[in-house]
This record gives structure tokens, sequence and C-alpha cells, in this order.
């Protein structure tokens, strides 16, 4: 297969984003020649650290790690190639009343801040808690797994149809209830069978909505939150962290582990169309015509834009385009990344709480969570957004200059297309503005701490990273589009139907979030193809 | 009164009223959380403070113990759907050991009934349960409070403790009869006003002793009349350690280290039923329906899978969280040690067990694997454990009324 010439390769992965750079770190390590082509003149997709103020680096687009499959950080060695991954200390929402709820680590501090405002609630927590770990549990083996084509009769899908049978019955009867239940229900129902309090509903809600074009009243965000709750650090489940010099930092790390491998990343490569030739993937074309060769071809790309961008449409059956066409993958979230001089005061955080050093909020009812996305839903950004603020310098003193703090605003909602017009660099800064607004309702001194601000639109985000639509996720995690439905029926299992071409990013099972194990499970799917499973 | 010198972020535990007392014995500065305060788990000597319970009186800051008032018309039925003994049997000034259960009849957890009067309880709890309790308390006209921070409470145990108590001025004591409590009234050092107090002769010793129930800005006051009567008399404080060395003596099962709570389990099988803890003589079948009851009546007819039982085991090594097989070739696992303890007053290597069916009668003989440690070099060593009844240790002094004048 491999040839010495410097335009062949054994597997060709197109875009590298997390995704791509695990799926190559794989094939790399099972000996394959592989190639990593990138379109923008640096690597890391959504996971980039980038400096675009003098002195301090943003995490542009992703900004929290905790889905990173503890196996692959440790099977391609990244803790080796410089990634270190920090715990959150706690998170807050701010409360218009100048009220606050704390997240705390400690279970004694969170049961009394709890308890402030319900003591019922405080205790709910715990069962709260245990259900989602629970619903992990039941979630967690089927991440790192090819999902079974239920319509098949190959040994190997049986095989598979069996195991997720038998996981779902180990769960009991009631288990297996609430697990049908949690899938489908909205993430308010689901609170609210919980918890009395507003403000911890309102807190507990924000996961469902990130990057979905759901509301907290939309069925099916449920899952959504408890995506958001699979990720572990070191063991403790449902943990969320900083990785030490932004997310650029895991993309960086694979990118060595790659190289370290043999495998080559290109940057500022982009391509203009994968290669087909007798049903078969061949390699790809660069814009500008220079062509490469592989037998297998990996597009990072979500499902939308690999399969109606670049590939031609008459290598694909036309019901398969059709369904991709369909494939929801709706632009929801905006980004701000802001330089500050100082650390902003937020009066309602008692002095010394550490609840800083993690997530931030200011939606402090799910009414005005729901109230967001209606906005939404009307074409026009968040009046008063859901948003989840970090100030990561707290903790990583690689990010900003002393003294001074970098602030990722993540935003929630913000649609693609506006329902008067086209995105505008005015429409722009004033979507930014509301959100500065927003926050500085609760922090009298951050709009004069603001010494530059990337405020980035689902239309920035498109044309930026090439995501579709700007959404985070490359497609929403709808029960509809999980599993064995994603990205669409019957093609659930990494491979294109074109031979030897793969798919990795987001699009496909278990989705995403900087999780990884699309990559790593697509190599295990070609791998398989080659005969070259160990 | 509650001391909060800090926010709950920067200080999660609490201290109790008896906090800054016994931080004057506390030689070690050895604290251990519990249900949300800080407490003691040794002051000086593990030893010392466990013979104090078996030799003398001891007092345990019981404090942190979760205490719900539940009260109401419909208390007493409320009561009586939740937990799994008879209510109705519990008449104002008696207290009943009992446990509650989900409706798997798995154990939720285990504390103590004290009825004040028709249709007013305080319910202990070894953990919150206010979630629990409300979701029960659904369509029954019933008010629960949880009054942990305005009740403090003091464990004196110990074959002086009747003594100890007159001695502080309590009268009437020596009539209290086991599971019986009442109110009673203590003099204040230096004058003033008495103290009013209530005891209930109840404990997790297996001893004589009584437990004191006061309104926080007494605990001092009642601290030290205690410990200046005991002073020459071999009273102490005791940690949690020499706590857990004579409720195991005792036979009493401890939640989070005997079973886990049906209210956190995440793993499908580890929820234990009151059947499987040895705890059958809870269940009143007959009183009408309870929660969990169906499902216990369930697990009667099909018998037992496992059951805790007390071990005396070979040797002297305590048998801490050992695996037990039935051969010592330790080819067949049949359950594992829950708890364990070399019993300085038994002079037996005793140990709590969840062992499987089969093993459980009386007589039984199992194989139980312990590490020994010899300056760093661990040696495995199968050694012989039979089952055996408990209590292990229960003096007769326990019940006595009214209680021996040492």
């Amino acid at each position: 297969m491999s040839t010495g010439t410097a335009n062949r390769y054994d597997a060709i992965v197109v875009g590298a984003g997390h995704n791509g750079l695990v799926n190559a770190c794989y094939l790399a390590r099972a000996g394959l020649k592989v190639l990593v082509l990138e379109r923008n003149s640096y690597i890391g997709g959504a996971a980039v650290s980038r400096s675009l103020y003098e002195g301090f680096t943003y995490s542009n687009c992703s900004y929290v790690c905790s889905l990173l499959r503890t196996e692959i950080i440790r099977g391609l060695e990244l803790p080796s190639h410089g990634l270190q991954i920090i715990p959150y200390e706690g998170g807050v929402t701010m409360m218009r009343d100048g009220g606050h709820l704390a997240v705390y680590d400690n279970h004694d501090a969170m049961r009394r801040e709890i308890a402030r405002h319900s003591r019922r609630d405080a205790e709910a927590y715990d069962r709260y808690v245990r259900d989602m770990l629970r619903h992990c549990r039941f979630i967690k083996p089927l991440l790192l797994r090819e999902p079974p084509d239920p319509t098949s009769f190959r040994p190997r899908d049986l095989q598979e149809l069996l195991f997720l049978g038998k996981h779902f019955h180990k769960l009991g009867e009631e288990r297996m209830y609430d697990t049908m239940r949690f899938f489908t229900m909205s993430c308010a129902d689901m609170l609210e069978e919980y918890f009395e309090s507003e403000i911890v509903k309102a807190h507990l809600s924000g996961s469902s909505i990130i990057g979905t074009a759901l509301g907290p009243r939309s069925p099916g965000s449920a899952y959504v939150l408890l995506h958001h709750y699979m990720g572990s650090i070191d063991g403790a489940v449902g943990a969320w962290g900083f990785a030490r010099g932004g997310m650029g930092a895991i993309t960086q790390a694979l990118s060595k582990s790659l190289q370290a491998s043999g495998g080559t990343v290109r940057a500022s490569a982009p391509v203009e169309q994968i290669l087909i030739r007798g049903g078969r993937a061949q390699g790809v074309v660069l814009e500008g015509g220079e062509e490469v060769y592989a037998p297998v071809v990996v597009s990072n790309l979500d499902v939308k834009r690999t399969f109606l961008k670049t590939v031609a449409p008459e290598h694909l059956p036309p019901e398969f385009v059709e369904q991709v066409r369909r494939f929801k993958i709706r632009g929801s979230s905006g980004k701000l990344n802001i330089a500050l001089d100082g650390l902003p005061h937020f009066p309602s955080i008692p002095q010394g709480s550490p609840s800083t050093r993690g997530d931030m909020h200011i939606t402090d009812t799910l009414e005005m969570v729901e109230r967001a996305y209606d906005d939404w839903k009307e074409g026009r950004w968040s009046r008063e957004p859901y948003v989840d603020m970090l100030i990561p310098t707290q903790i990583d003193p690689t990010m900003a200059p002393d003294g001074k703090h970098y602030m990722s605003v993540f935003v929630q909602y913000c649609p693609y297309k506006l329902a008067d017009g086209e995105w505008t660099p005015e429409k722009r800064q004033a979507f930014g503005n509301t959100v500065i607004d927003a926050i500085a309702r609760h922090s009298p001194d951050f709009k004069k701490l603001i010494l530059h601000a990337e405020i980035r639109t689902p239309k920035d985000i498109e044309n930026e990273v090439g995501l579709t639509e700007g959404n985070i996720f490359q497609g929403e995690l709808t029960f509809d589009q999980l599993l064995f439905n994603r990205p669409v029926p019957g093609y659930a299992q990494y491979r294109a139907p074109v031979r030897g071409m793969y798919m990795c990013g987001s699009s496909t099972h278990p989705g995403g979030g900087v999780m990884g194990a699309p990559g790593a499970n697509s190599a295990n799917a070609i791998l398989r193809d080659l005969g070259r499973l160990q | 009164m509650l001391t909060e010198t800090a926010p709950h972020f920067r200080q999660p535990l609490l201290k109790t009223p008896f906090h800054e007392r016994q931080r004057e014995y506390s030689q070690l500065d050895s604290y251990v959380p519990w249900a949300g305060y800080s407490t003691f788990d040794v002051f000086t000597n593990v030893e010392q403070e466990y013979f104090s319970v078996r030799n003398a009186s001891s007092l345990y800051d019981l404090t942190p113990m979760v205490k719900y008032r539940v009260s109401g018309p419909d208390a007493l039925r409320f009561l009586n759907r939740l937990v799994t003994r008879d209510m109705g049997k519990l008449s104002p000034g008696k207290v009943a050991y009992t446990v509650w259960c989900d409706d798997a009849g798995k154990i939720i957890d285990d504390g103590t009934v004290f009825c004040l009067a028709a249709n007013d309880y305080r319910v202990c709890t070894a953990e919150r349960q206010l979630d629990w309790f409300e979701a029960s308390a659904i369509g029954y006209d019933v008010e629960i409070r949880e009054i942990t921070e305005e009740v403090a409470a003091l464990a004196v145990q110990g074959p002086i403790s009747a003594k100890l108590l007159r001695g502080v001025g309590i009268a009437g004591i020596e009539r209290l009869k086991p599971f019986e409590h009442g109110e009673f009234s203590m003099p204040r050092a230096g004058g003033g006003p008495t103290v009013t107090l209530m005891v209930s002769r109840t404990g997790f010793t297996g001893d004589l002793g009584y437990e004191l129930w006061m309104q926080p800005q007494d605990a001092e006051a009642v601290w030290d009349a205690l410990m200046e009567f005991g002073r020459t008399r071999a009273v102490r404080p005791i940690g949690s350690k020499a706590l857990n060395m004579v409720r195991i003596e005792a036979g009493f099962i401890l939640p989070k280290v005997d079973f886990v709570s049906a209210a956190h389990t995440l793993y499908l099988g580890t929820e234990r039923s009151p059947i499987e803890l040895g705890l059958s003589w809870l269940i009143d079948y007959k009183k009408g329906h309870f929660t969990g009851r169906r499902a216990l009546l369930q697990e009667v007819a099909r018998g037992p899978r496992r059951q805790l039982v007390g071990l005396d085991i070979e040797g002297t090594k305590p048998a801490y969280n050992a695996l037990l097989y039935t051969e010592a070739s330790g080819r067949r696992e049949a359950g594992s040690v829950t708890s364990a303890i070399w019993s300085p007053t038994c002079k037996r290597n005793l140990a709590l067990a969840m062992v499987d069916a089969p093993f459980i009668a009386t007589g039984s003989t199992l194989w139980a694997e312990v590490y020994l440690n010899r300056e760093l070099v661990w040696e495995r060593r199968m050694v012989r454990a039979r089952v055996v009844d408990r209590p292990f240790f229960a003096p007769a002094r326990r019940r006595t009324t009214p209680p021996a004048d040492f």
C-alpha cells in the first residue's frame, strides 16, 4: 500500500480538529503512514488556544475539558506531550436580586449552600447526583463502541446489539424505566422531579442547552444535560476542568503524539474535494489543484460539510444525500473572548468564595432560560442570554500577564440566521454589547476592565472553524440523532457510502464535546476493515 | 449555641455546642466529619477511651445525629407507613429502634423514634432524610421539621452512668427502664435556674447508658457538671474510634460501613434489606401496609440470599474488609467482612460480615483472607472464621433497673 513517494499515504485525515488528530494518532500507531490536512494556518479545529491580543491566550472556541476520554489521554500518552487538566474549584449562578447559588466541591459546603435556598433541595441534590451517576454508568460503556446497526444480521452487529440489550437489562426494571424516560424528557421536567427552588433548577439547567437549539422545556434536553455530565477528571465523574494553556493544549499534545508515531500534519492545506474513482476514495484535491493520494480518506468535518461540499454528488446514493441534508445542525451559540485588565468584582459572590474559579452564570430561573430560547426561535440573539463564563487565569498562570485575566464567555442563544437579514459587523458588535451589558449588570467594574473582546457569532464560527451553522456539536444531540441514528440511519459505523472513505467528527457517535471518542471509534472501524486491528 | 465562625465555603463543617469543651480534652487535635459537623475521633488514646465505656462512664457528643420533629394529626399514620415496626405500640415516654425501606424493601436508614406525646415524635437518623420523609408524607397531615441544630445531645455510657447522672443531681434517673425517656432537671453549678433535660435510656454501646438531650445553651453546663463529678471516677470523653469498638461488641450496625443506604447505591444489588442485615425482628407484617412490605414478604418466601452475621476469627489480627471463602484454598467466595475489631473485653477477634445464605447458620465455618504486615513485609493468611451469635458482649447491667450502684 504505502509507496515511498511524497504525495502518497496510507490514510489522509481531513481536518486537524481533536477527533481528526485522535483518529490519525491511532492509525499511525497501527503502522499506517498518515497525513492530516488542515485548512487553517493553525491546527486544532475548535480546540484551539490563540493569541489575538498581546500577552493573552484565548481558548477561542471550546473552553472546558471534561469529556476527553481517559482511555485516549492515556493511550496516546498526551500527558507526556504536555497535556495537563486542572479541575474547576466551584461554580455559581448570580441572581438578579443580588443573591447567588454557588457550587462547592466539599459535600457539606454544597449541602449548606443549597440549604440556604431550600433544605429539602439540599438533600434532593444527592438523589439527583446519584441518578445522574446511574445514567452515566449506563451510557459510558457505549461511548467507545461502534453502535450496532439494528437492521443488520451481521454477527458483529448482532453481538453488539446483544451487548446493548444485556447492558440495558443490567439496570434492573425500575432503572430501565427511568433511563427510557430520561432520554426523551425535557430538562425542566426532569429537574422539577427533584427540586423546588427556582435557582437550583436554573443553575442545573445550563448544561441542557449549551450548544443546543433546545430550551429547558424542550423534550430531549435532559439527555444533553447528561452528555455534559459524562466526563470525569481522575475518576471524579461529572467534573469539569481547564486544560493548562487553553484548549489548544489538547490538540497540540495530540499533534505531538501523532508526530512521535510518524504521522504528519499540514496546516494551510484546504481540501477542496475528496478524490473518488471507481467508487473508491483515492485521496484528496487541495485548493490550487494539488492532489494527495491514499486508499483511506477520513473526514473530521461535520457530515454536511463532508458530503455536501467535498464529495461530488454522483458518488453518493441520493437518499443518503437527502438524509445528510436534513441532519439537524442548527447554530445556536456565540462566544466572547475577553482580555481583562484585572479581576472583575461580582458583588453578589461573597469575598473569598472559590465559586468564581469555575463556571459562572447569570440566568436565575428556568423561565428566564426558556425566554432566552424564545428569542432564538424568533431569529434574534437572546436579550437576556444564558452565559457560561469562566476566568481560567485564576487557576492557569500561562494565559494572561500577571494580574490580568482572560474571560471566556459562552453564549446561548445566538442564531445563525437573523430574522432581519444577514449578520453584519455592526450586528456582531450589538450582539457582543448585549452580552457585555448582561454581565455588567452583575459586575459594576467589568466594562472598564475590558482591554479587548473577540466576538464570535455562529456565522463566524462556521467561517473560521468550518462547523456548519457554527453548531459546536457537529449536529444536535437529540435522541433522533444519537447512537445508531448518528449521523444518519444506516451509516452510524463511521463508514461513508464510498469505499475507503470514513467519518470521524462529532457528527458521528457518540457526538460532540471535546471527547475524542468519535475519532477513536472511527480509527477502530478503519483498522478492522484493513485487517490491522490488534 | 451553634458556632458558625466562618462562611461555609471556608469551614464546611459546623462545630457542636460541646466542641470548645471537648477541645480542652483533645491531646491529638484529630477530627472527623460526621453529618456536617466536625467531631473528635480520638481524644488521647483509643484503648483508654474504650475502657471508660466498659469500666466507668464516658461522654460522647451525639449532637450531629440528625433529628426531626414529626407532629400533626397524621403523625402516627405517617410513621407507620414509613417504618417497619408498629409505632402504634409506642406510647409516650418510649423509644423504639427501627429501620425504613424503599419500595423494594431495601434499607434507606435506621434510627430511633421517640414518642413525646400522641402524634408527636422525635426521629433520630444517621443521615439526612427530609427528601425521603417529605416524599413519603404526601397525603398525610403531618409536619416534619429538622431540629438537629436546636438540640444538643450527649451519650453517657458505661457501668457507672446512673451513678454519674445522680451525682450531678439528676434525681430519679434510676427508675428509667431501657428504651424509656423522660424529662429531668439538673441543678446548675453556682445556682441559677435548673437545667431541663430529656434523658433516654438508649445508646450505641450495649452497656448501661443514657442519652441526654438538651438546649444548646445548656450544653456546657451539663458537660462541666458531668466531667467535674467524673474527674475522680475515670470518666472521660470518647471519640468515634472507641465508640466503634463498643458498638461492634454490641453487634450494632453502622450505615456506610455495614450497609449502604438504598438512597445512595449506584450499582445494582448492593442495597440491603433488613432481613439481610439480621433485623427481621424489626419488621411487623401485621400492622398493615408500610413501604417495602410486599417486597419483604417476597423475600421471606424466597428465603434470604445473604445475611449479616457475627464472626469469631482465629488469631488476633482484625480481619478488616477481608474476603471470606468456603475453604482455606480460597477457591469459592462466600462473603466479606464489614466491621472488625480485636475485642479487649471479650478477648476475641470479632467481625460483622455479609455472608452468602448457605453459611449463615451459627457454627458454620468460613475462611477469612487476612493480610499481615510484618514491618512492611506483607503476608497473606487464611484464617478460620466461625459464625457465632450476636451480640458478642451483653452484660446484664445494660437492662437492670434500677441499675446497680457501683
